[in-house]
């Protein structure tokens, strides 16, 4: 019948093809729409994935006194009777279930001199794993050859500002390469103050701190320490584009070390002064850990292993399940929009059959005088109605395809002007191709119902009658 | 195709008992087919004959399973067509009738051979065997140098003939001919009756055939049943028609 099928639509080809193309249009409207909302999710997903935003617990101390909600301060241990957040804090949490990584967050205000002037700006330690933060996207020179190189990265408006390029008001912003050309392989000297743990009995041989003397008893290991000033030579090896530290705010630095090289050099912080007077154990604490988690889905458990732990927590994980849910809301809409077109078009292949059986009235007359059963011309203009939507689905996934594409396109060259990079927007997975064609060819054949069964009714004396 | 079955011969194959057909036009009731009873044997060859509106036509449509009777019944090789669901009906037009039309009633759309080749297609034959059985036929009406040619470029004739062909394909054990040579010159009206005399004489296919030219049915049909305003008004064997040989030297 299929066969039967085809041949016929090739005779009155021009409805037909108008017919198919119609359902064409559907099948592309609705696959271009569809993949644009895949593509802008995924897109979304990517980019939270690479900010991290999404899989990344801050852990905080109660003893700073800033938690970051309010309902944790009066649920938990007291801010005096809870954990330091130190090395073996840090370590413990690494070890939770799902947690890729746990890094403190290093960061100090420093005096750098470029080419024998002084500069004076935050410093931050990077994790290895940050080589991968789209924050690098567009970056100039190399990230960190290794995890305690002695190199840094600048952001670009440092990199500005040691030139001696100062942006003027209304200008178009710097060009990151520009920028980058003669700083790239240069040398900084840094100046630090580097905390190191001093002898006890030095301590109380010097200082003759009676404090210090009633904790040497219960840890005699470092109970002081003492603060040095260095200096350091850091190689530039990168000037990036955007700011990987944009979370930060007021705090953000806008030069980057090796976290371990950070580490290592165990440079002064704030949270050094702080507990000063307590810890005993003399382990540098954190103002700040920053948790990977193996994914968004799990950041909920490991957020609640932590607070368990007497630690302040911050996500925002649920910020991701509203983004989905828009997401899924927006691909909703899409698709009814794609199905109102494609609906439009099985109206066409309604229109087209029938008027098919208005015209092989005598054709279908003398197939039923020649034995052709109800089922058998039903079963043929089912089968032209189908052969429309194989045809229409074909055409217009790539349609479709190609119109996500030549959007896609578009958006580029948009993107491209307003100096961001390119982006993929636009995503066509298999399972849209199989579904759109699927959908073509159910919706065409549901279309072909009406005239198919119109068609079998059919009295072929009355159909052979007329002459 | 091979001959009718020898104990088919001489029974009654098909028969009709108060057979009626009526239908409305507007306010008025039309009686097509008026309580016809008559009995055809299997191997006749009949002419239905009567004026436009006799109701030979209507007959023959009941007789092919194309129509249903008002009431009565039309009993064919002892099935009763009226009490056929529309799917045995279907089947009954594929395989036991043949027919053929005044205007010939081929598909414009295809070509000889995939016109010859659609019953197949219904009773489902299997694609390789149909190309050959459909050349087949064709070849036997001599047709087979026309194959690939579509309806509307041959002559009257050669339509006719390959509506023939077409109604033979299945071998069924009768043939319904309505006014076959109504559209066709004398010379090719001769040619395509002789064609249907010798499938009643070789194959022993029992042949209605309606017709009002009574010359016609004289010199072609054994039985002649005549109707008018729906009735049987005669019934008569016709023994000229026997003398194949003589018809065919005369002519017209």
């Amino acid at each position: 019948m299929a066969e039967l099928a085809v041949r016929n639509l090739r005779e009155s080809i021009l409805r037909n093809s108008l017919t198919t193309v119609g359902i064409s249009v559907g099948v592309a409207s609705l696959v271009a729409m569809l993949s644009l909302g895949i593509g802008l999710q995924q897109l979304a997903g990517r980019r939270l994935q690479k900010s991290g935003l999404f899989d990344t617990v801050v852990v905080t101390s109660r003893r700073d006194l800033r938690g970051f909600n309010r309902d944790q301060e009066e649920n938990g241990p007291a801010p005096a009777e809870s954990p330091a957040l130190n090395e073996s804090a840090r370590q413990q949490i690494a070890q939770l279930l799902n947690v890729l990584e746990a890094y403190p967050d290093i960061r100090f205000i420093t005096e750098l001199r470029y080419e024998d002037k002084p500069y004076l700006t935050m410093m931050a330690g990077l994790p290895f794993s940050a080589k991968n933060n789209d924050a690098f996207d567009g970056m100039q020179g190399t990230f960190f050859s290794s995890d305690t190189a002695p190199e840094v990265i600048l952001q670009k408006s440092f990199a500005a500002q040691l030139l001696g390029r100062t942006p003027k008001a209304g200008s178009e912003e710097a060009n990151v390469a520009d920028l980058a050309k003669p700083l790239l392989g240069k040398l900084l000297t840094m100046k630090y103050a580097e905390r190191t743990p001093t002898p006890a009995t030095d301590t109380a041989g010097k200082k003759d701190l009676s404090s210090a003397s009633s904790s040497e008893t219960s840890n005699p290991a470092g109970t002081a320490y003492s603060v040095l000033s260095r200096e350091a030579t850091l190689q530039i090896v990168g000037v990036c584009d955007l700011d990987p530290d944009s979370m930060r705010g007021q705090a953000r630095a806008r030069i980057f070390m090796p976290l371990k090289l950070a580490q290592n050099l165990h440079v002064m912080q704030p949270s050094d002064f702080r507990d000063t007077t307590n810890v005993a154990n003399g382990m540098p604490a954190y103002t700040t850990v920053e948790v990977h988690v193996k994914s968004p889905t799990q950041v909920q458990a490991v957020e609640d292993a932590i607070k368990k732990m007497g630690f302040n927590t911050f996500s925002i994980v649920d910020a991701t399940r509203s983004l989905r849910q828009f997401f899924a809301v927006l691909d909703l809409f899409l698709g009814i929009f794609g199905s109102l077109a494609l609906a439009v078009a099985s109206i066409g292949i309604i229109n087209t059959l029938v008027m098919a059986i208005l015209e092989r009235r005598r054709e279908i007359g003398i197939m039923k005088a020649i034995g052709a059963s109800d089922g058998d011309v039903k079963g043929l203009f089912f089968a032209e109605a189908g052969v429309m939507g194989v045809f229409g689905g074909f055409v217009g996934v790539a349609l479709g395809w190609a119109i996500g594409r030549v959007i896609n396109l578009g958006t580029n060259v948009y993107l491209k002007r307003q100096h961001f990079p390119p982006e993929q927007i636009w995503f066509v997975p298999w399972w849209l191709v199989l579904g759109a064609i699927g959908f073509a060819i159910v919706v065409s054949l549901l279309s072909g119902l009406y005239p198919a069964s119109r068609a079998a009714r059919l009295d072929p004396v009355q159909a052979l009658r007329y002459e | 195709m091979p001959p009718a079955e020898s104990s088919l011969k001489n029974s009654i194959a098909i028969h009709t008992e108060n057979l009626c057909r009526h239908y409305r036009m507007g306010d008025t009731l039309i009686r097509a087919v008026d309580g016809i009873s008559i009995q055809v044997t299997a191997g006749e060859f009949v002419a239905l004959l009567g004026t436009s509106g006799s109701g030979k036509s209507s007959l023959l449509n009941l007789i092919a399973g194309l129509d249903r009777p008002t009431s009565g019944n039309v009993v064919v090789q002892k099935s009763d067509l009226a009490k056929l669901s529309r799917e045995e009906l279907a089947k009954y037009r594929l395989h036991t009738v043949g027919m053929v039309f005044q205007s010939f009633n081929l598909i414009p759309s295809m070509t000889l051979l995939e016109n010859v080749e659609l019953p197949l297609r219904f009773a489902e034959v299997d694609r390789d065997k149909r190309d050959g059985l459909a050349k087949q036929a064709l070849d036997r009406v001599g047709l087979s140098a026309r194959l690939r040619h579509r309806p509307t470029e041959l002559s009257g004739g050669e339509q006719q003939r390959a509506s023939l062909a077409r109604a033979l394909i299945n071998q069924p054990q009768f043939l319904l001919a309505d006014e076959p040579t109504g559209n066709l010159d004398s010379q090719t009206g001769t040619e395509i009756m002789n064609f249907i005399r010798e499938f009643n004489e070789t194959l022993g296919m029992t042949i209605i055939m309606v017709t009002h030219e009574r010359t016609l049915a004289e010199r072609y049909a054994n039985r002649m049943i005549f109707l008018a305003d729906g009735k049987l008004v005669g019934d008569q064997s016709n023994v000229v028609s026997a003398n194949s040989a003589q018809i065919r030297g005369g002519g017209l």
